[in-house]
């Protein structure tokens, strides 16, 4: 049989009728990219900050200029102090951090999974997380002495809160279709927690890593200027009180850049382990 | 494999969803379960497979279980349910792990089920690379791969386009067709019910109770054919009949909430 011939109905071969361009109304407010202004805002920034001092506006007791802090942070590392610092603090962040961390996630994940335990944690951690962690430090130092076991303490103590909360929410993001997935394929319990419930809570652990890392920054400085020769702490607080206000700067401007680069670690972390997302 | 339910019942806290269902899926059956939105569909699937705990009543099994099954009673999701950070063989991987099988019998069946649902080429990408129908694939090559003694399905074409439905149903056809497992298929679609189940059961709105069970004579290979047409018209006329007011009650009540 042969194919029968569809129709097709013609378009008006000329329309007559004025016509006007439609006018572009918006794509959402969506976000570009602009990668230069970030650096152009800094470098501004600085100029300002820097002319400031250099035409007699500002006192350099007051604000010290930019190259003067730049001076300051190089004399710091010809003799070595700021490496002495740098590694009496980062020791300090890395064994709270850990701690408060490991023992964060162990109370997380058990409140993550179990009724009992949620029950009695989530009361315990909404009392204790409000506390702020440095007016504990007297007792802290009270109980493990001046040394460095207290500001370890303050510091995973301040650290384990904040992990706990983001560890339960975290898995409790976790689509429970998965688990029931798992379930109905007859998935052993520590196998749906490996396989499923740690990688899925994964995100939600990291941006507690994020948070955490902040607060133990914060803590350590606050720790080392009540009880502490080194460390960036206790450098800032030494210089606030000499007045040498070039020297303190260059200490915060320290601090500034371990923040920058534990967050540039974490970020690199997050690519890696969160390819899937 | 047999499946058998007895007086079933279940309710969430005040509210029965079913009540007093008597049901047998018999061996090699595909049995379609039709109803208003909220009639307790999926919460039956749910107990059938072991992942709902009925208020009351039984659930049991009988007949023989497929060499190599490694898990009789096997789930296909509506939403895929895959792991989206593991690839397309490690998702199908994930449900061997746990079993003693060799190295290479892992492989073999991870290969087998994704060559069947034409996946292989795709075995290393993750499930966001993927579209709806090839994600759903996926999933049913994962049931494969654990040879299953009976499917229940919870809606497993309704979050595809239309296109990708058709194309799943061919696929789904050609495994009964070669296989012959029993099959529990929960459906809001009557067309999808007509082409593949062979008995059809329609369940009343909340409460959900068995309204009636309505056999589909025509060989599910020749469903297509101008010669059936006409009966599967009057049938889903028939099943559109018995389940359109409270269909319109349940999408008011939707709607109301």
């Amino acid at each position: 049989m042969p194919d029968t011939p569809l129709t097709s109905t013609s378009l008006p071969l000329q329309d007559r009728s004025p016509s006007q361009p439609v006018r572009f109304r918006g794509g959402g407010f969506t976000v570009k990219g602009h990668r230069w202004a970030a650096l152009l805002a800094f470098v501004v920034l600085i100029a300002v900050w820097e002319s400031t001092n250099r035409f007699g506006l500002v006192s350099e007791l007051f604000l010290p200029p930019p190259s003067a802090v730049a001076s300051a942070l190089a004399a710091m590392a010809q003799d070595g102090s700021l490496w002495q610092h740098l590694k009496a603090s980062l020791m300090r962040i890395g064994v709270g951090w850990v701690m408060g961390t490991v023992a964060g996630m162990a109370v997380g994940f058990a409140m993550g999974i179990g009724s009992v335990a949620r029950a009695v944690g989530v009361p315990l951690v909404s009392a204790f997380f409000p506390i702020p962690k440095i007016a504990l430090l007297p007792l802290f130092i009270l109980w493990f002495g001046i040394g460095e076991p207290s500001k370890f303490a303050t510091i995973g103590f301040g650290v384990f809160f904040p992990t706990v909360i983001a560890t339960y929410s975290a898995i409790d993001s976790v689509p429970r279709n998965l688990i029931r997935m798992a379930q109905s394929f007859g998935l052993p319990w520590a196998s749906i927690l490996r396989k499923i419930v740690l990688p899925g809570a994964l995100p939600g652990i990291l941006a507690g890593f994020r948070i955490t890392a902040s607060i133990a920054l914060i803590l350590v400085v606050a720790a080392e200027m009540i009880g502490a020769e080194y460390g960036i702490g206790a450098f800032v607080l030494t210089a606030g009180n000499l007045m040498l206000t070039d020297q303190l700067l260059a200490g915060v401007l320290v601090l500034s850049l371990l923040g920058l680069s534990i967050g540039t670690v974490l970020s690199i972390l997050e690519r890696r382990l969160l390819k899937w997302r | 494999m047999r499946l058998i339910i007895k007086d079933l019942c279940h309710r969430y806290d005040d509210l029965v969803v079913l009540d007093g269902i008597d049901l047998t899926v018999q061996e090699g059956e595909v049995l379609a379960v039709i109803g208003p939105s909220g009639c307790g569909k999926s919460t039956l699937l749910g107990i059938a497979g072991g992942i709902v705990a009925p208020t009351s009543g039984t659930i049991a099994v009988a007949g023989e279980v497929p060499d190599g099954c490694l898990n009789p009673i096997t789930f296909i999701f509506q939403d895929f349910a895959l792991l989206p950070w593991r690839s397309v063989e490690d998702n199908l991987s994930l449900v061997l792990e746990h079993h003693p099988l060799s190295a290479a019998e892992r492989r073999e069946r991870i290969e087998s089920g994704l060559r069947r649902m034409g996946l292989w080429d795709f075995r290393k990408a993750l499930p966001k690379q993927l579209s709806g129908g090839m994600r759903q694939r996926v999933g049913i090559a994962r049931a494969l791969a654990v040879r299953p003694a009976m499917l229940l399905l919870d809606e497993p074409l309704s979050a595809l386009d239309a296109q990708t439905r058709e194309l799943l149903m061919e696929d789904f056809l050609s495994l009964w067709q070669r296989e012959r497992t029993t099959a529990l298929y929960v459906t809001h679609n009557l067309d999808e019910a007509l082409r593949l189940a062979d008995r059809v059961v329609v369940l009343s709105r909340r409460p959900g109770r068995l309204r009636e069970i309505v056999t589909i004579e025509e060989p599910r290979d020749q469903r297509l054919e101008p010669s059936a047409q006409a009966h599967l018209a009057e049938v889903r006329d028939r099943l559109w009949h018995l389940i359109r007011a409270e269909a319109q009650l349940a999408d008011r009540e939707i709607a109301d909430a």
